[in-house]
């Protein structure tokens, strides 16, 4: 029973973090940025949603879409305001750009997390759910809207793989990823492709933070933590590698779904931070990592 | 930030341009220089939001009568983002730079406890209107002559415990015929002397505790935590939750945890509540020490509805507290014919004040809660309300009980 409990909980959670990670390594494998104000997008699109749903009274399916809405632009404007003057810029040496850009997109966050703690408080919000009530699963009660979560999930993730692998335009992303020079011979405008995984990655950031609004709630705190979430499961899956990613958020998941159940909830993230500390002595460069 | 501030200093310039008009044209009493009262408060939540608010509605109303002796009250106020350091810094650059006479500081028990010191370094009397911990009175009473200038102007955590137990006694034992409880409450200062208080007084009303469930602030996912009280059957959850609030609220109602929740939840007591958990909270019964429609005393409708009217919402319940507290320190003042610390603080200690959630007197020198709320009927008891519909109704006790309990259909209640 308690099995089955860890089995269920554990995949809903590990899904959710499979959705938020895969957006953030894919940004890193295509253009190589790491994006620290990644939970500040997520908790955004959560508090949109929510917003839309208890201040403007709009019903939860538009609550929602507006609060994916709401990602996608912070991620365009993200890419637009913070990454593509600091990688335009001629004052900033090259080899440092990385480190500015990562320096950049951490007091970003930081400024849309004081932003939304400022008009909307920093106590946590809720996002309507778009399926209530609950199921027995084999005598475990579930709520219908972990199922959904889940099922969001895995088909989101479905499409993504779709759109990389059997698109033309997920073609060119993939090719950018493994060779921008090669992409920009052929003709191709790299801003262009940048704009598009932006795009795709504000989507899959916007769904999972609704996702996540719906399920276990955000508030301004969440930034921090949700960041430093998607930031380790990439890592130990290796950076840049979105099947890894996929695998690192399984095992991260099911490692504190366990640990919460059986040791304490007060220790749920410890186990799972052990593990990345041994993967980066074993394995520098994660599960499926590419050098 | 710079906007932050805007409307509260907007609102002194207008004290401020008023007090000189009125300064120009009568007699010299009333150009005197203004009292200075600091509130240190977390802006950003819910609950400390309301403190400067209520605050500088008060000072407000006294200065509309003419202000202390022909004094009028001056509120500044300080941001402290919910960190003792900043707090710290907060009280220092108040004192020091702005010369103010007394501090009203925080509803975090850590904040509070670290300005204590500060208070007594200082030299400046300071009033908590929402920390709750033991602690703080303790420090009064082990070290009176240094720590004599901090008053706790909201119920001590032991006294919540008492207030809740009375509440639960009446209302699940004797009512519902309850015999059994799980404590379940997050890992703060405040919640230490809380929990000692629930494990001494639960037994005796009657309510065996199962088991005790401490867990960290940050914790996001309530599942196993429900699943693990569940586990042990319990009749009824007693809370003891600020932190978190509104995330353990809604994951109750989305996994339909059977199991009613009755306690301290200082989320609950936010009039935005209902809206913050998309109406979960409906079925959740929370100690509070006044309520929007509760006539605890003559002041505490007038001053809810009041307090609306300026500001949108209904106040937070240190909202209530940080109001009744410039009255008292004003009423202290006055006692003492002078702003000297020394004098406050001993006009203070003899305070005898009717304000919105009761007859206020402070524990004495003797007492191991000095410095503290007097606790008990004529003088303050507490409340126990429940969100019904989306709105809070008070339904303890019976004298200002506006509603019977009424808890969402997938909660089992024992004698239903």
């Amino acid at each position: 029973m308690l099995g089955l409990q860890i089995l269920i909980d554990g995949f809903a959670v590990s899904a959710l973090y499979a959705l938020g990670a895969t957006g953030f390594t894919l940004i890193f494998g295509v253009s190589g940025v790491l994006n620290l104000s990644h939970g500040a997008i997520m908790v955004a699109a959560a508090v949109a949603a929510w917003a839309a749903a208890s201040v403007f009274h709009l019903d939860s399916y538009t609550g929602a879409l507006v609060g994916v809405a709401v990602a996608a632009v912070v991620s365009l404007a993200t890419y637009f305001v913070v990454v593509q003057p600091i990688q335009r810029s001629r004052k900033i040496p090259n080899e440092e750009k990385e480190i500015f850009v990562l320096t950049a997109t951490l007091l970003w966050g930081i400024m849309i997390q004081e932003l939304i703690a400022y008009f909307f408080t920093n106590n946590a919000k809720t996002v309507l759910p778009i399926v209530e009530g609950v199921v027995s699963i084999v005598g475990v009660r579930t709520p219908k809207n972990e199922i959904f979560t889940a099922i969001v999930c895995c088909v989101v993730i479905g499409l993504l793989w779709f759109l990389v692998n059997r698109t033309r335009t997920g073609k060119v992303v993939l090719a950018a990823s493994m060779n921008p020079r090669g992409v920009t011979i052929l003709g191709f405008e790299l801003t262009n492709i940048y704009i598009i995984v932006w795009a795709i990655y504000g989507v899959l950031a916007g769904i999972a933070g609704v996702l996540l609004g719906m399920f276990l709630g955000v508030s301004s705190y969440s930034v921090g933590p949700l960041t430093a979430s998607a930031f380790s499961i990439v890592v130990l899956g290796g950076l840049g590698s979105v099947s890894g990613s996929l695998i690192a958020a399984l095992v991260v998941g099911y490692l504190e779904t366990f640990t919460a159940y059986m040791i304490s909830p007060a220790y749920r993230t410890i186990p799972a931070l052990l593990l990345l500390v041994i993967v980066m002595y074993v394995r520098p460069q994660g599960l499926l990592g590419r050098r | 930030m710079a906007s932050n501030t805007s409307p509260r200093a907007s609102w002194s310039l207008s004290i401020l341009l008023g007090a000189t008009a009125l300064g120009l044209g009568m007699s010299a009493a009333y150009a005197a220089d203004p009292i200075k009262i600091g509130v240190i408060a977390e802006a950003q939540a819910i609950a400390g939001a309301s403190i400067p608010q209520a605050a500088q509605m008060a000072a407000d109303e006294i200065n509309a009568k003419g202000g202390v002796d022909g004094r009028q009250i001056q509120i500044v106020t300080y941001d402290n983002h919910s960190s003792s350091a900043d707090s710290v810094r907060a009280f220092q650059r108040a004192v020091n730079e702005d010369k103010v006479s007394a501090v009203i500081a925080s509803y975090i028990s850590e904040v509070v406890l670290a300005l204590e010191p500060w208070a007594s370094r200082l030299k400046t009397p300071m009033i908590t209107p929402g920390a709750a911990s033991n602690e703080i009175t303790r420090a009064v009473h082990e070290n009176y002559e240094k720590n004599k200038y901090t008053f706790h102007g909201y119920l001590t955590s032991a006294a919540l415990a008492l207030s809740v137990c009375d509440a639960a006694k009446e209302l699940l034992v004797d009512g519902k015929k309850m015999k059994s409880a799980v404590i379940m409450s997050e890992d703060a200062a405040w919640t230490k002397p809380l929990d000692v208080g629930y494990e001494e007084c639960l037994p005796k009303i009657g309510l065996k505790v199962l088991d005790h469930i401490r867990f960290s602030p940050d914790t996001t996912d309530f599942t196993p935590i429900f699943n693990k009280i569940e586990a042990s059957k319990p009749d009824v959850i007693i809370t003891g939750i600020s932190h978190v609030g509104v995330q353990p609220t809604v994951q109750w109602k989305n996994q339909q945890v059977p199991i009613p929740m009755l306690g301290i939840s200082s989320q609950a007591t936010n009039s935005t509540f209902g809206k913050d958990t998309n109406d979960a909270a409906n079925g959740v019964l929370y100690q509070g020490v006044s309520g929007p429609d509760v006539a605890v005393t003559s002041k505490s409708i007038p001053f809810a509805e009041g307090f609306k009217k300026k500001f949108g919402n209904y106040p937070s319940y240190a909202g209530y507290t940080s109001y009744d507290e410039v009255y008292m320190i004003a009423d202290a003042i006055k006692r003492a014919g002078s702003t000297d610390a020394d004098k406050m603080v001993a006009a203070l200690e003899k305070t005898d004040w009717e304000g919105t959630i009761g007859r206020v007197q402070f524990y004495g020198k003797e007492d191991k809660f000095t410095h503290g709320l007097k606790y008990g009927k004529g003088l303050i008891t507490g409340l126990m309300l429940q969100w019904q519909d989306g709105k809070q109704v008070s339904v303890w006790p019976k004298e200002v009980a506006k509603g019977t309990l009424k808890f969402p259909s997938f909660v089992k209640v024992t004698s239903n």
